[in-house]
């Protein structure tokens, strides 16, 4: 029998191996800490300090962490239904845009809760949209849905430097952004949950859209293992002969799978855009959607694993901005480094330290 | 300006404009070929011109850079060839892990090691390939429709431009000529025939990424010291997915994958020829129109509206030998 076939419990699968995985991905990073002349463990202290050393480092962590919510769910449930969906960041960036055509549209007229649902709509509906055609031609043509989304992040990219530069630009102005939404389409500050914690937020734009986070892992938690169509998902994920065997139509299910994540990988603009900078910029999404990866790969693909992800991200990335601050030998891009180790040995090298595991286990375990 | 200058003009620089494309495409297309999906074309790319502009940097050699160059690139797609061949994990998911180390890493060590915001120093001119003028090109260049053709196109180019070329024939030749070559093309099909056959698959599958490590030292190489004299953050700028888009494009085939970078390089020129000019009747075409057409054009071909472009079967699946 072959080591990957002997069960192990859940607690080695998804605790220990993964966190196994995330060990090695830091002691990597630190050994690029130290061969720039750093210290590592003081690079840890700074990342921690500021990540959670004060009210305004925290709401800057949550900040961070709801996008990643919102595009770890995204790349999660296409990959339930065996599709691995690249093409998150262009969706959230086409979901910017149907979010923020609504603010524009509402911000005058009505207050922010009303002009909210309406967004998370909005950029739900463009988000789906985008991630339609690569669904679209996955289900019907045979193509790649890798290639197609990949192509569709610059197509998405070029759509919407054209679109800021020359259609949603305010007149006069040389940045390519829309004009700053009035009250009405922005997004309140979670001051108050943090105050009931005893923090200040300060200037971090931790806002309500963490809230709508949080509802949506619970929402892709239920459908994922409550529904039936979240069956079928799994069910094709597993083994596409199997699902046409058991009668579920591959087509349906692909897109229907494909229209959730591009949404759910929308709605991530309600954060950046309503959020925190209350207009449409060029790059808003700066890479979330490729973080989402990152997210659901260590979340092992489940709504609580990938909150919990996300918030290691946000964590990462705040502290990371932190750690630049203090030491300037170390920039920002430290973040894309460790990201690169995580996905690599979370992801790709997933099974790595699998036989190793398997054979410590049954060294131990009880007869 | 008149026509036929502006004509050369655009020509040349399409030829400048793909050979990146050329070299990185044919790395993809030893890889793919042998059934290892590589979405990390774009992360070689950049690694192999940091690590040929710091050692060109370094040693003031051009070639020594381009030593560093292939070995960075060959030692990444040894990383992705232990994920998915050896590990059998998701070759996508290793080639997106690759990308995002290598444009942070870059980016970390060359603010650590030259301080200047993640670029290398300038490169003195003997640390980059210069250009070759070939035999007679002033002679001929008042000749007209020839002359400038021969003189600005054909000549003036630097030795990698003239290599990727001849890599275009060489890579046809190793993989429908050469024993190795059908190995390769046989274990992206059916990796268990070739295993059948008592050939050792991963050791295929290792040689083939290789191969493609070896092309993309090349093909960053030529961005960092060939077209520009020093690396420059993030300067593959999603060219790696445009080469991948010309793989598909050129259906797996060596010869239309120079075709197809020729014409996303020409894409490429014209874009920058183009930009706040007036076409006739259509005004002006926003430069983004050119940035997409690449990617839109390979979706279409994807969806089998001009043709249909099947990938090599085995592609993406790791190989599991049957107990």
């Amino acid at each position: 029998m072959s080591t990957a076939s002997i069960p192990l419990p859940n607690w080695i699968n998804y605790g220990l191996i993964p966190l196994l995985n995330l060990i090695v991905a830091f002691l990597i990073s630190g050994f690029v800490v130290w061969l720039i002349g750093e210290s590592p463990l003081a690079a840890l202290s700074l990342l921690i300090e500021g990540a959670f050393g004060s009210g305004e480092g925290i709401g800057f962590t949550l900040y961070y962490a709801t996008s990643f919510i919102f595009t770890g769910l995204s790349v999660a449930v296409a990959i339930h239904a065996g599709l691995f969906n690249i093409g998150s960041e262009g969706q959230a960036y086409i979901g910017g845009l149907g979010c923020a055509l609504v603010a524009l549209a509402l911000d005058n007229y009505v207050p922010w809760y009303v002009t909210m649902p309406v967004a998370i709509v909005g950029a739900g509906i463009f988000g789906a949209a985008w991630a339609f055609i690569p669904a679209f031609l996955q289900a019907k043509r045979g193509s790649h849905i890798v290639i197609t989304t990949i192509m569709f992040n610059y197509i998405a990219a070029a759509l919407m430097v054209y679109l800021l530069v020359h259609v949603l630009i305010v007149p006069g102005k040389m940045a390519p952004e829309t004009r700053t939404f009035l009250e009405g389409g922005q997004l309140p500050k979670l001051d108050w949950l943090m105050t009931m914690f005893g923090v200040k937020l300060g200037a971090a734009p931790f806002n309500v859209s963490f809230i709508v986070a949080l509802f949506a892992a619970w929402f892709v938690w239920i459908l994922i293992w409550r529904t039936k169509l979240g069956f079928e998902m799994r069910t094709l994920g597993v083994s596409s002969t199997a699902a046409d065997y058991a009668g579920i139509p591959y087509a349906r299910i692909v897109i229907i799978a494909m229209l959730l994540s591009g949404a759910l990988a929308g709605m991530m603009a309600l954060n950046p855009v309503m959020g925190s900078s209350a207009r449409l910029q060029v790059e808003f999404v700066g890479g979330a959607g490729f973080v989402g990866i990152a997210v659901s790969l260590m979340g092992r693909n489940h709504p609580l694993g990938i909150i919990l992800a996300a918030i290691l991200f946000g964590t990462l990335y705040q502290g990371g901005d932190w750690i630049s601050f203090e030491m300037p030998n170390i920039t920002r891009e430290m973040i894309l480094v460790i990201q690169g180790l995580v996905i690599l040995f979370a992801g790709a090298l997933e099974y790595m330290f699998r036989p190793a595991m398997v054979h410590i286990y049954q060294q131990f375990k009880p007869a | 300006m008149d026509y036929y200058d502006i004509f050369i003009n655009v020509l040349s620089s399409t030829v400048r404009l793909s050979i990146p494309l050329i070299f990185t495409a044919l790395a993809g297309l030893f890889s793919e070929r042998a059934g290892v999906f590589d979405i990390g074309l774009e992360g070689k790319m950049l690694g192999s011109a940091f690590a040929a502009a710091c050692v060109a940097y370094l040693t003031g050699s051009a070639w020594l850079g381009l030593g560093a160059g292939i070995l960075c690139s060959v030692a990444l797609s040894l990383v992705h060839g232990f994920a998915s061949i050896t590990n059998r994990g998701n070759q996508i998911v290793s080639g997106v892990a690759i990308n995002f180390f290598i444009a942070g890493i870059t980016i970390v060590l060359g603010q650590a090691w030259f301080g200047q915001g993640g670029r290398t120093p300038q490169l003195a001119p003997e640390a980059r390939f210069a250009p070759i003028i070939l035999p007679g090109a002033d002679a001929v260049r008042d000749i007209p429709i020839v002359g400038p053709l021969y003189a600005s196109v054909i000549s003036g180019n630097n030795i990698l431009t003239y290599l990727a070329f001849l890599a275009v024939p060489f890579s046809w030749w190793v993989l429908y000529r050469t024993r190795f070559g059908l190995r390769m093309r046989a274990v992206g099909e059916n990796p268990g025939a070739v295993d059948t056959a008592g050939i050792s698959v991963a050791w295929l599958r290792y040689r083939a990424v290789m191969c493609a490590g070896i092309l993309c030292g090349f093909s960053g190489t030529y961005l960092a010291i060939a077209q520009s004299a020093a690396f420059i953050k993030d300067m593959s700028a999603g060219k790696g997915y445009i080469a991948l888009a010309a793989l598909v494009f050129a259906k797996w085939k060596p010869v239309p994958v120079m075709f197809a970078c020729l014409l996303f390089g020409f894409l490429d020129a014209l874009a920058n020829f183009m930009q706040g000019k007036q076409v006739p009747l259509v005004g002006e075409v926003p430069v983004q129109v050119f940035q997409a057409l690449p990617y839109i054009l390979t979706c279409i071909l994807l969806a089998g509206f001009i043709g249909v472009a099947i990938p090599p079967k085995a592609g993406g699946v790791p190989y599991t030998k049957e107990r």
